[in-house]
């Protein structure tokens, strides 16, 4: 039975990788969970310089979900580089740099950065709802994300994926933008921007009052907006968004997604990963399938 | 020592006062915990997803059980409140730093808890006596209705602040502290946050060091999310800026090491 995948150019041995920010550079789940069963590692957002993130609170649960707000919290591309690529260089994974910015030129200069590292491929965040200079402004209009695509293809060296922002009126739209400024590959959802207060002490409870929302109850908007998106470009889709088992990873690759990714149920199950890999190979097995590419709808 | 899931079983839970659960748990986790070190606890009702931070308040002799003394307040703790012995829980753990002991060694200690702070003080207290050190416990709460007051006094001198004055001092962990004039070398704290912020200006006008527990909201309890940070004084080893994950760098902090 083959799993694995050419994704955008690299291989995967599976299709199943972890969502941006939920997993940490790797390095704090690797004594819960195997990282070499993983297609791909996706690290947490770096960018140039460290940032400092939000206040506090800055997580709080959600009926079927979590709220966060981190801020993009991160200790910049060079303390990356040395600790945390060097550390899963040590693992038979592929490794998904996550990269955030505040202006194109500093995208620019962390994917430049990482242009002569282990580094399999970059991940575009224009899409977190929670740093209010930049980042979602990047994904939430399609021609300023075309021009940010494109001036990030023209330094990078490894293939680029853009994450997409479901806080939008049209995600084919976003879609089509980001393979017109050359994406290799798009990956959706982000979370989306929710709010929660509290009614005793009648506040928001999140300092930065919104948040990103996610966790399994996002899953049909999140196969939904798949499915829109992978249909209207050619580039592949790596498709997340709730996914809690194998089963809602199924989903996603029948929405058109070419791989999936485990967000917000890392923190409930650190081998959910692990658990989904097997799951496919059950489905595949029950549904008679001997290769991934084999699941789609016709 | 490392981190794992582990589906465990209950061996007891009982109700200490209103509101207030105490649980112990089988699990060969008991075997290595330190005191202030902390598990999450898994929800069964799957809209609850995230792990609920709980310390740990004591193990039993043989080190075959943990207990857990938490408070009932959201919707998740109440669930669990409602487990009875037999019935399996998950738990991720073990979690944080917890106290360095030998730090503490040979020196006279005030142990202080308020409220939900003091069960982990349990467990400390056990650990501190086995290692002779010489202390004084001080616990604080809202009224008369105590728990595990018994337990402490057994181990080391143990006084009382209420807010509401039915018993011991009335006010604070500090005024009973100030009223009663104990004087010690090193502090240990777990309470709200005007209480570690009390602690920690006390500590610093008498020159004495001290060690404080933080709680924060958490999602992963492993340090991946970045959910739970404080802010430092420094810029910290791991995320090179002014702040620190409370699961793992803390929850036990040198409290001039944070703001707060």
């Amino acid at each position: 039975m083959n799993l694995a995948v050419n994704f955008a150019g690299v291989e995967l041995k599976n299709p199943v990788m972890n969502a941006s920010g939920t997993f940490g550079s790797g390095q704090e789940y690797a004594e819960l969970t195997d990282l070499n069963r993983l297609g791909a590692v996706v690290t947490k957002g770096v960018a140039a310089t460290p940032w400092e993130g939000n206040p506090t609170p800055r997580v709080t649960e959600v009926y079927g979900g979590m709220l966060n707000a981190i801020g993009l919290q991160n200790p910049g591309v060079d303390v990356f580089i040395e600790r945390d690529l060097a550390f899963l260089a040590g693992y038979d994974t592929r490794v998904i740099v996550n990269v955030c910015g505040h202006t194109v030129e500093e995208y620019c200069e962390v994917v430049e950065k990482l242009n002569g590292t282990s580094a399999d491929m970059y991940e575009i965040n224009v899409s977190c709802p929670n740093v209010k200079a930049g980042a979602l402004a990047f994904g939430q209009d399609a021609k300023v994300l075309e021009q940010t695509t494109k001036a990030i293809k023209a330094v990078a060296a490894k293939p680029v994926i853009m994450k997409l922002s479901p806080n939008v009126t049209s995600i084919r739209e976003m879609a089509l933008a980001a393979e017109a400024g050359g994406a290799d590959a798009i990956s959706l959802i982000n979370t989306l921007i929710g709010m929660k207060i509290d009614i005793e002490r009648r506040r928001f409870v999140l300092a930065n009052k919104t948040g990103g929302f996610s966790g399994p109850a996002v899953k049909p908007v999140a196969v939904r907006m798949v499915y829109e998106a992978s249909h209207a470009v050619k580039i592949p889709v790596i498709g997340m968004g709730g996914i809690a088992t194998a089963e809602d990873a199924v989903e996603f690759l029948l929405a058109g997604a070419k791989a999936v990714a485990v967000g917000t149920m890392n923190f409930v199950e650190p081998r959910t990963m692990e658990k989904v890999v097997e799951g496919i190979e059950a489905y595949m097995e029950r549904q008679g399938m001997k290769d991934i590419s084999e699941i789609r709808m016709d | 020592m490392s981190k794992r899931k582990e589906k465990v079983r209950i061996a007891d839970q009982e109700q200490l006062s209103p509101g207030i659960f105490s649980l112990w748990l089988e699990t060969p986790m008991a075997e290595e915990v330190k005191p202030g070190q902390f598990v999450g606890v898994y929800p069964k009702d799957a809209s609850r997803l995230l792990l609920r931070p709980i310390s740990i308040c004591d193990v039993n002799e043989n080190r075959t059980r943990m207990r857990l003394v938490y408070r009932a307040g959201g919707a998740g703790t109440k669930e669990l409140s409602t487990y009875r012995s037999g019935e399996e829980l998950e738990i991720l753990g073990p979690l944080g730093n917890g106290y360095d002991i030998e730090a503490i060694r040979g020196k006279k200690t005030l142990l202080l808890g308020g409220g939900i702070g003091i069960p982990p003080m349990l467990y400390l207290a056990r650990e501190l006596d086995q290692a002779g050190v010489a202390a004084t416990v001080i616990l604080g709460y809202a009224d008369s209705k105590t728990f595990l007051r018994e337990e402490f006094d057994r181990l080391y001198p143990t006084y009382i602040a209420t807010m509401d004055g039915s018993l011991g001092t009335k006010g604070t962990v500090i005024d009973a502290l100030n009223e009663n004039m104990v004087f010690a070398d090193l502090a240990c704290a777990c309470g709200p946050m005007p209480m570690l912020k009390a602690v920690k200006e006390f500590a610093k006008d008498a020159g004495m060091k001290a060690y404080i527990s933080l709680e924060e909201r958490m999602a992963c309890g492993v340090g991946a999310c970045l959910g739970c940070v404080t802010k430092t004084t420094a810029v910290d080893e791991h995320t090179h800026v002014n702040n620190t994950r409370v699961c793992t760098e803390g929850p036990v902090f040198e409290a001039s090491e944070v703001e707060l």
